[in-house]
């Protein structure tokens, strides 16, 4: 049995040594030097099985696959689209990435997607960081249309979105209002008590690592906690870095 | 191309195993010469050369203000150019940050040791000193810039005569006086490469390595100053090994001056 | 021995230390030995520009330290000057060990440090306001760094060099330490000592880096971990 230095929800400092130990293996924003698996990130260390990783508490966006991203076309080519997801790396959704045939003889590509306007895509292949392909086909994805659009620390989203969408359906059944949530920290909401909604992703974002945050967002807004996202049946799963409430 | 990477390559291996492309160990020097008074112009001058690596350094005097918190000493100044016919890798246009670096770490070796005695070339204290100005020029670059740069500079420095000055006009056409020195410092880097330490890399060595120990010492042994370059960390025991092997060496340079 | 302001040799200044200090930025610090203080705040990864500033591979640690014009006892002139210019390369050569620049190819980091007293130290301090900067951006590193001068005045190894000392010492020698890992990232020296003291001014600089350290990183829990 390894002993951990540091333990479960731990804060530690790029630079701690988690534990001493063959039988684990660095996780996330943790890497391994020796025997020991050490933090990479500022953040709370998690276990899971025998995987060190740790959550980090800030950081830009690092886009991976299959994140849903909202992304606003930032130039047109001839086989594509270049998009900003609000990340130092851009992403590119080529033609073979939308929906239907698009004949390019007939078809200007602006009349599809045009510079600035926004999507939810998703992200689908991730070479290198500067070599990523974004996509359409997936049946979340969409053009976003009017509505508020608002950025969040992109560290703090598997929060908003909360175990198995636990978080972000409650927020969603009190306000009515439709809310997209990009793994890159943009957030889309339309109709419904957008004000209300926006308070509540606010509190989230500045509580978000504290307990007890559902309980309190759900009464900031008067309302009745929800189990899941039954709604829509969009998977709003986050990865290892969902916490419990 | 092809050729000049199959050589990259080689020397990365041979280097990995402790060896060198052109077979000498790893505390070995090139052959150094060092050119003294090539010119008559300047009031001190010297051409080092280090294998293909010549610097030469050129000593110009003019008279001028001390500065306010030294007003009763001249003053010496160190400026480096790495001109554009030197290597295909200077570019022309304003000091770039490693030709400040070269002239500030050799200006350091010098002035700590306190070579030039400069409280000997105060005229009149707080109106007229003697400004030392060295610069050095780098003729052709093959690595080990530091080295060379500094061994010309002091060797200069101790071959310049200070020119007459009567009547607040400096006579260049009559130098009789040696610049007053005391002091032969000389400058040896340590390249580290993974687990090996070596002394006068080539260019190519010297992109190779990953961190590199500036160590100017003086006759006595004494350390007059240092500056880690590069992007990797050191144990503290290489520190003091890389201390050690530029010590040895500076005492045979020495000789040279 | 005492030194001109009472301190124990081997005594720091008394230190201030606050992350968090420009919102703005990404992550952001303020470090303070004594009435020398430094404010480094972090931006990016972000993409740079111009492209032939760019590494294949690797993100550019873009280093900026500069004086602010009423840090210094005579005013200062803006814009950079040499000595500045060569704080920026061994400060960027300082942090870079620490940082894994490889997960961002063709990024920069940057990094701007502004001085806002100076009175000895000011790249030390510039380090460890750095230092905490990236860890707080939540840049990927392997270990923060920490910064201090040490020195020999009158036979006795001293640390944290201030006002007249740095005159009257044997030699001026900033040390920048990953304590965690045991990887010196910076070393120079300016003076005239024997290599045997001069070994022993380095292991006291190791050694107060350390302590640093330490307060580094409650500097970092303290603004993160909210009761």
């Amino acid at each position: 049995m390894s002993d951990f230095l540091k333990k479960e929800r731990e804060f530690v400092v790029p630079g701690d040594l988690i534990v001493v130990s063959m039988d684990n293996l660095p996780g996330k924003n943790a890497y391994r030097e020796g025997e020991g698996i050490y933090a990479k990130k500022l953040g709370l260390v998690t276990i899971a099985n025998r995987v060190v990783s740790v959550i980090p508490l800030n950081g830009i966006y690092i886009p991976k696959v299959s994140d849903m991203v909202i992304a606003e076309i930032k130039e047109i080519q001839s086989n594509g689209w270049v998009l900003d997801i609000n990340s130092p790396y851009e992403a590119f959704l080529p033609l073979s990435g939308v929906r239907g045939y698009i004949d390019t003889n007939r078809t200007k590509l602006s009349t599809v997607y045009d510079i600035g306007e926004r999507i939810y895509a998703k992200i689908i292949v991730v070479n290198q960081l500067d070599n990523m392909y974004a996509s359409m086909h997936d049946p979340e994805t969409r053009k976003l249309k009017g509505g508020r659009l608002i950025t969040m620390n992109p560290a703090k989203v598997p929060r908003l979105i909360g175990r198995a969408g636990s978080m972000i359906a409650t927020i969603k059944k009190c306000t009515s209002c439709d809310i997209y949530i990009g793994h890159n920290g943009v957030i889309w909401l339309e109709g419904g008590q957008m004000d209300k909604a926006m308070e509540a992703i606010k509190l989230v974002e500045e509580q978000a690592y504290t307990t007890g945050l559902t309980d309190r967002v759900t009464a900031m807004l008067g309302g009745k906690k929800e189990e899941k996202d039954e709604e829509s049946g969009r998977e709003e799963t986050g990865r290892t870095e969902t916490f419990e409430d | 191309m092809g050729e000049e990477m199959k050589d990259m390559r080689y020397i990365r291996e041979l280097l990995e195993r402790g060896q060198r492309a052109d077979g000498r160990a790893l505390d070995e020097f090139r052959k150094v010469q060092l050119e003294i008074a090539p010119y008559e112009k300047p009031e001190g001058c010297a051409i080092a050369t280090i294998g293909e690596t010549r610097v030469m350094a050129g000593v110009k005097m003019e008279v001028g203000e001390p500065f306010a918190d030294r007003p009763d000493e001249g003053v010496l100044m160190v400026n480096a150019e790495f001109s554009p016919l030197a290597s295909p890798d200077f570019e022309t246009g304003p000091p770039s940050v490693v030709s400040i670096e070269l002239a500030r770490v050799v200006d350091r070796g010098i002035r700590e040791s306190g070579v030039v005695d400069l409280k000997k070339l105060c005229m009149i204290p707080k109106e007229s000193v003697w400004i030392v100005c060295v610069d050095l020029q780098i003729l052709n670059h093959d690595g080990n810039l530091i080295d060379a740069a500094a061994l010309a500079a002091v060797a200069a420095l101790l071959n310049a005569k200070i020119p007459e000055y009567k009547d607040e006009m400096i006579n260049y056409e009559k130098k009789t006086v040696k610049l007053p020195v005391k002091a032969k410092p000389v400058t040896v880097t340590v390249f580290k490469f993974g687990p090996h330490l070596l002394l006068d890399a080539t260019v190519t060595e010297g992109g190779m390595s990953t961190a590199a120990m500036v160590v100017a010492t003086n006759e006595v042994g004494n350390i007059c100053a240092l500056q880690k370059l590069g992007t990797e960390g050191i144990s503290e025991e290489e520190v003091l090994r890389m201390w050690a092997m530029a010590s040895e060496k500076a005492k045979e340079l020495r000789k040279l001056l | 021995m005492k030194r001109a302001d009472g301190r124990k040799p081997d005594e720091l200044r008394p230190l201030k230390i606050e992350v968090g200090v420009v919102p703005n930025a990404n992550g952001s610090a303020l470090f303070s030995f004594g009435r020398t203080t430094a404010i480094a705040a972090v931006y990016g990864p972000r993409p740079l520009h111009p492209r032939h500033l760019q590494v294949s591979g690797r993100a550019y640690l873009r280093t900026i330290y500069s004086l602010v014009p009423f840090s210094t006892t005579e005013r200062n002139r803006p814009g950079p000057s040499r000595r500045s210019k060569e704080i920026c390369k061994v400060t960027m050569n300082a942090l870079e060990p620490a940082v894994f620049l490889e997960e961002f190819p063709k990024a920069t980091i940057d990094v701007f440090i502004d001085i806002l007293q100076a009175d000895a130290g000011t790249r030390t301090a510039g380090i460890n306001a750095a230092s905490m900067a990236l860890a707080d951006a939540g840049i990927p590193m392997r270990d923060l760094v920490a910064s201090v001068a040490a020195g020999m005045v009158e036979g006795e190894h001293i640390v944290d060099l201030a006002g007249k000392e740095e005159e009257t010492t044997a030699c001026d020698m900033p040390v920048a330490y990953m304590p965690g890992k045991k990887k010196i990232t910076l070393l120079q020296l300016d003076g005239n000592i024997a290599p045997d003291d001069a070994a022993k001014v380095l292991k006291l600089a190791l050694e107060k880096c350390e302590y640093i350290y330490e307060r580094q990183k409650e500097a970092l829990r303290a603004k993160w971990v909210k009761k």
